[in-house]
């Protein structure tokens, strides 16, 4: 079955549930996606970004002492890392950006959390000359300084969210208004697979050049295909980037890793598979942390990018029909992968992609055959947070 | 007009039969509060005094993206007080022993969802409320709403804006049972000087292709608004205005009444 269906759904999850006055835009944002879609100019426009200004193909480098700590397999980790920005973000800012254009909408905005995503919007308004507005929470603004640095310098107005919790979940809150606002003039870059259809298709459909380069070079480096693909979960973009093409292949296990934060109580952490509920937030219903009255709750993860209540609808629904585990790592593990995998392998890993390291570290003696990491940004950005401990 | 039998209409029939020309050129006024920000009974109380012909009870919600600033601190504010969903149920069995007013229950389909859907409509019927608007649930996701309100007899209304398409108006028309709620301007709810300047043709257009009766909302907040509005729509809602005296500990009651009168 492909999901999602007409509406927006991936099984039970996923549809549109936002304000009346964003229907019409969805819909013509839906329209130009399916447009450019069959558009070979786009394609040819898209990719040649890609390969030329982004740096893809990006490298997919085996990491055997990392892999010695963890047990007994062969380990490789796609370098997302390398991307021009520094993470996955822009294979998708640019795909929207370019969309954007075509649909005649001069202004962009988005939301960030680590501030991956608003460098790499920033950076695809500035190649294609467009305006950009980044909605960031005043902690995450505080904990990721160098990312706001860097928006400014590519021409961003950074705008501080200071309601709620102050991270992710607010940032979008005040985007969303923002585009309930400027609608006629203004596309909304999601940086993730979430939010209202066609957001979490189009987004997946971006990221998805990740799992198909993997397997393309995984096929050249041994031959066959990888055994286990791990990435982490935050809304969910750089995991279905990776899993995306790898869908089909019924042999390879994949597993999704969230942020253990601190501990399993409501507010100390970004599990929700283990601590949420069916819910609707930010246009689609997926699993939500949130209180017995509905009441959306406050998450932690030592990483800026994992910090938020909801996952992706896709995610929720290859959950439910068993094609993908979801498990989770603490703060500390993923800290301890941090250090190890920049001490072995000389790669200093984003803390975000450090949970899947983190996981791996962590249970990697049951685990055999060749595994497949995205390592989905770098961690230059958390050098200041880890210091700072 | 139709009796449909159910939410609003059902409450006061008489407020909506308005094929006579007057009930359609002056709006009935609708003024919403966030429940659990100061006393909610006696603001209601006060506001039907001032003049209110129905009364929109917030539900408060920790994430209101179609809320400006002004009730999304009374949101907060509410939600600080310690205020449920059965709370809100408990607000307007109060109002309900002392006035027939309609109410309209409003709000964000999460606290719904976690209640259960079943449950909140038994329990928003059993609290004398009429009908049910939530911001972000478009009639094509409400199927199973609808249903369970309409088993209840409560009535869903949904919304209008200045950026619906045709098919849309024709949608959210025949999926309203009491009236369709028209969204002012693109934008978020919050008290503005002056309302969108093609407001009233657009208004126009949008109630002759309606079946149903129209309220419009968002930004109204001045006496002149009111008179712009008189003659192009049957309700005119009134909510951050109302919300900020709340919040400010001024008169919610004189706040109707100076837009109502001048």
């Amino acid at each position: 079955m492909t999901v999602p269906n007409k509406q927006g759904f991936f099984g039970q999850f996923g549809g549109k549930f936002v304000p009346e006055t964003l229907m019409a835009a969805l819909d013509e944002f839906e329209s130009a996606y399916k447009k450019v879609k069959r558009d070979k100019s786009f394609r040819r426009e898209l990719d040649d970004i890609l390969a030329n200004f982004v740096g893809r193909p990006t490298a997919l480098s085996e990491a055997p002492k990392f892999a010695e700590m963890c047990g007994g397999f062969r380990l490789f980790l796609k370098r997302e890392d390398l991307n021009h920005t520094g993470a996955h973000k822009i294979n998708n800012a640019i795909g929207q950006a370019l969309i954007a254009k075509r649909m005649g909408k001069q202004r962009i905005i988005a939301e960030t959390g680590a501030g991956q995503h608003g460098v790499a919007t920033a950076t695809a308004c500035a190649l294609l000359g467009l305006q950009c507005v980044v909605y960031m929470g005043e902690v995450d603004m505080a904990r990721q300084e160098l990312n706001v640095f860097r928006m400014r310098l590519l021409g961003a107005e950074v705008v501080p969210v200071s309601s709620g919790s102050r991270t992710l979940k607010d940032a979008i809150n005040e985007a969303i208004r923002d585009w309930v606002t400027n609608v006629r003039t203004t596309h909304y870059i999601i940086g993730s697979v979430l939010g209202p259809h066609p957001y979490p298709m189009v987004v997946r459909d971006f990221q998805s050049v990740i799992g198909r380069e993997a397997l393309a070079q995984l096929r050249k480096r041994t031959g066959k295909l990888p055994d286990v693909a791990i990435a982490c979960v935050g809304g969910g973009s750089n995991a279905i980037g990776l899993f995306h093409a790898m869908l089909p292949h019924e042999s390879i296990r994949m597993i999704g890793v969230e942020a253990g934060g601190r501990g399993p109580e409501l507010g100390n952490h970004a599990a929700r598979f283990s601590g949420g509920a069916l819910g609707v937030l930010h246009g689609t219903r997926s699993m939500v942390l949130q209180d017995e009255h509905g009441q959306i709750a406050e998450t932690h993860s030592i990483s800026a990018g994992l910090d938020y209540p909801s996952i992706g609808p896709e995610h929720a629904y290859l959950q439910e029909i068993g094609r993908v585990e979801y498990h989770d790592c603490s703060d500390d593990l993923a800290l301890e992968a941090f250090h190890k995998l920049s001490e072995s392998e000389g790669i200093i890993p984003a803390l975000e992609s450090s949970h899947a390291l983190g996981w791996l570290l962590r249970n990697g003696a049951s685990i055999s055959g060749d595994v497949v990491v995205n390592l989905s940004g770098r961690g230059d950005k958390d050098v200041p947070t880890v210091a700072a401990l | 007009m139709k009796d449909h039998g159910i939410g609003v209409v059902r409450a006061s029939g008489a407020l909506l039969t308005g094929d006579a020309p007057e009930a359609r050129t002056t709006p009935k006024f609708i003024a919403y509060v966030t429940c659990g920000d100061g006393d909610t009974v006696r603001i209601v109380e006060e506001l039907e005094e001032a003049g209110a012909d129905l009364i929109e009870l917030g539900i408060p919600f920790s994430d209101p993206i179609a809320d400006g600033p002004v009730i999304q601190a009374a949101s907060q504010r509410a939600l600080q007080n310690g205020t449920k969903t059965r709370d809100v149920f408990a607000i307007a069995e109060s109002i309900r022993k002392k006035s027939a007013i309609p109410l309209i229950a409003f709000s964000y389909l999460n606290p719904v969802m976690r209640y259960g859907v079943e449950n909140f409509a038994r329990d928003t019927a059993s609290a004398g409320v009429n009908s049910l608007l939530l911001t972000d649930l478009p009639p094509e996701s409400a199927k199973e709403i609808r249903a369970a309100m309409h088993a209840q007899t409560i009535g869903t209304i949904f919304l209008l804006a200045p950026t619906s398409t045709d098919a849309r108006i024709k949608a959210v028309d025949r999926a309203s049972d009491d009236f369709v709620y028209y969204v002012s301007t693109t934008g978020v709810t919050g008290a503005r000087k002056e309302l969108d300047p093609t407001l009233i043709d657009r208004l126009d257009e949008v109630r002759a292709k309606l079946t149903k009766p129209i309220a419009v909302g968002f930004g109204i907040s001045r006496h002149e608004h009111y008179e712009l509005l008189r003659g192009h729509c049957d309700f005119i809602v009134v909510g951050s205005a109302i919300v900020r005296a709340v919040g400010e500990g001024r008169s919610p009651g004189s706040v109707a009444r100076e837009i109502l009168q001048g």
